[in-house]
């Protein structure tokens, strides 16, 4: 990526991705998994079940939903407990995201989950699947604002 | 030495009900010397989310397979982890993980490559040690490292590689993957996009049982006479000839390879863990797509 064409993350995406590259790496799978405990619940009815979007690039059922009505997007995201890496994935982009203008959303580069240092621990299928939410949040951004 | 089996009755069925540990069994002879247990999953994080108490993890990605070629380890490899996890040649090991035990299945046939005389498979893994409300502990066990020794990869029995299955073309050979990965539609298996392959399709011959046809809805194994029903009468398996499975990249085929040796008790069946990801890209060898196995080229 250009130097002319790169964004600065969000905030909180980018103190993420700092606490992340600042640990060994089996400390950082014990950021994910707590990153995967503290994905926050989704209260029955707040999001209605057609809302929901499937993300397929993940091996679990995974699904995400943005609240785009709001002043600024709403990401919501539902994953097995089962499923603790993928669960992790989805917590990041959740709290990472919070707060965000949909120009900010719309600017996290597609590698991002290649930049957290996991690359060696989580196979890179793995992170295809975190890959797939980005880019399906982006979609969901996108396609409220044009 | 080794723990004596589980005679428990529902395991009596299979050709070596010595490879299988029912939980009951587990739940009984945890912490009994010469047993150790080890997790294997695909979800990485899985076993520090929570584990059967004493279990070790192990991690079919970053500690089975060589880190640059694609390989498994080499014997000093093997004996440094195994010295790492805590075992001794001699040990029982018995090994659960998630997903009807495929990950399981899979660190199994690595150990087999080396030779470790007695390893087993939690029937149902590690979904039905949860399903059964059974005690789990987040407590990461201290391992004294042991001194196993080193002992050279033997492939020959086990493995086989493209050539082999050039050779082999004829005999039974069992596709493993989906309907659509095995047709050609899909190059690579849903959600996998990775671990794809040049052309889609599947080996000519080559019968379609998808793997987790071989796995009950709690994760333990199907009966005997189940399985044999499917492989031997729907599919013409019959174990007179040797067999050779595949899937993808050699995982989910080491379900079946387990499958067909020790509890259909078929003397000759090899894993080829080059899989799809191998013969789909390679340049020259056979391809059939749809769903009919098709024919070996003259």
């Amino acid at each position: 990526m250009s130097d002319a064409t790169e964004h600065a993350l969000p905030t909180a995406l980018a103190e993420i991705q700092e606490d992340f590259l600042s640990l060994g790496v089996s400390d950082r799978l014990q950021m994910l998994l707590e990153f995967s405990e503290s994905l926050p619940s989704v209260p029955d009815g707040l999001v209605p079940d057609d809302a929901w979007e499937q993300v397929v690039e993940c091996q679990s059922p995974v699904f995400i939903h943005v609240d785009t009505d709001q002043e600024l997007p709403v990401i919501y995201a539902t994953a097995p407990e089962q499923a603790p890496t993928t669960r992790g994935f989805a917590s990041i982009l959740v709290h990472g995201l919070a707060g965000s203008t949909p120009e900010a959303i719309l600017g996290v580069p597609g590698n991002f989950p290649q930049s957290l240092g996991l690359n060696d621990a989580v196979s890179l299928l793995r992170l295809r699947g975190m890959a797939g939410m980005l880019a399906r949040i982006q979609r969901q951004v996108a396609e409220a604002h044009s | 030495m080794t723990i004596a089996a589980d005679p428990a009755s529902e395991l009596q069925q299979y050709a070596h009900p010595e490879r299988l540990v029912t939980t009951g069994w587990l739940a009984e002879n945890i912490g009994t010397p010469g047993l150790v247990v080890l997790e294997s999953n695909e979800d990485i994080l899985l076993y520090d989310l929570e584990h059967v108490p004493g279990a070790v993890k192990i991690d079919w990605h970053t500690e089975l397979n060589d880190p640059v070629m694609r390989d498994y380890l080499n014997g000093e490899q093997f004996a440094a982890l195994m010295a790492k996890k805590g075992v001794s040649r001699d040990d029982t090991v018995v090994i659960y993980g998630d997903k009807s035990n495929w990950w399981a299945t899979y660190a199994l046939w690595v150990f087999t490559l080396f030779g470790h005389e007695d390893v087993r498979i939690l029937n149902g893994g590690r979904d039905l040690w949860i399903a059964e409300g059974r005690e789990l502990t987040k407590e990461i066990p201290e391992i004294s490292p042991t001194d196993y020794p080193v002992v050279e990869r033997n492939d020959e029995a086990i493995r086989a590689f493209k050539d082999d299955v050039l050779a082999h073309l004829g005999k039974p050979l069992v596709d493993v993957r989906s309907p659509e990965e095995y047709s050609g539609e899909r190059t690579h298996m849903p959600a996998y996009p990775e671990e794809g392959a040049l052309r889609g399709g599947h080996i000519p011959s080559a019968v379609s049982v998808p793997w987790a046809k071989a796995a009950n809805e709690d994760g333990t194994f199907k009966s005997l006479d189940e399985l044999t029903a499917l492989y031997r009468d729907e599919h013409g398996i019959t174990g007179e000839e040797d067999v050779i499975a595949y899937c993808r990249i050699g995982e989910r085929s080491s379900h079946t390879w387990f499958v067909l040796k020790y509890l259909m008790g078929i003397d000759n069946v090899r894993n080829y863990d080059g899989s799809w990801t191998e013969w789909g890209s390679a340049v020259r060898v056979p391809i059939v797509q749809g769903s009919e196995p098709g024919m070996v080229p003259a």
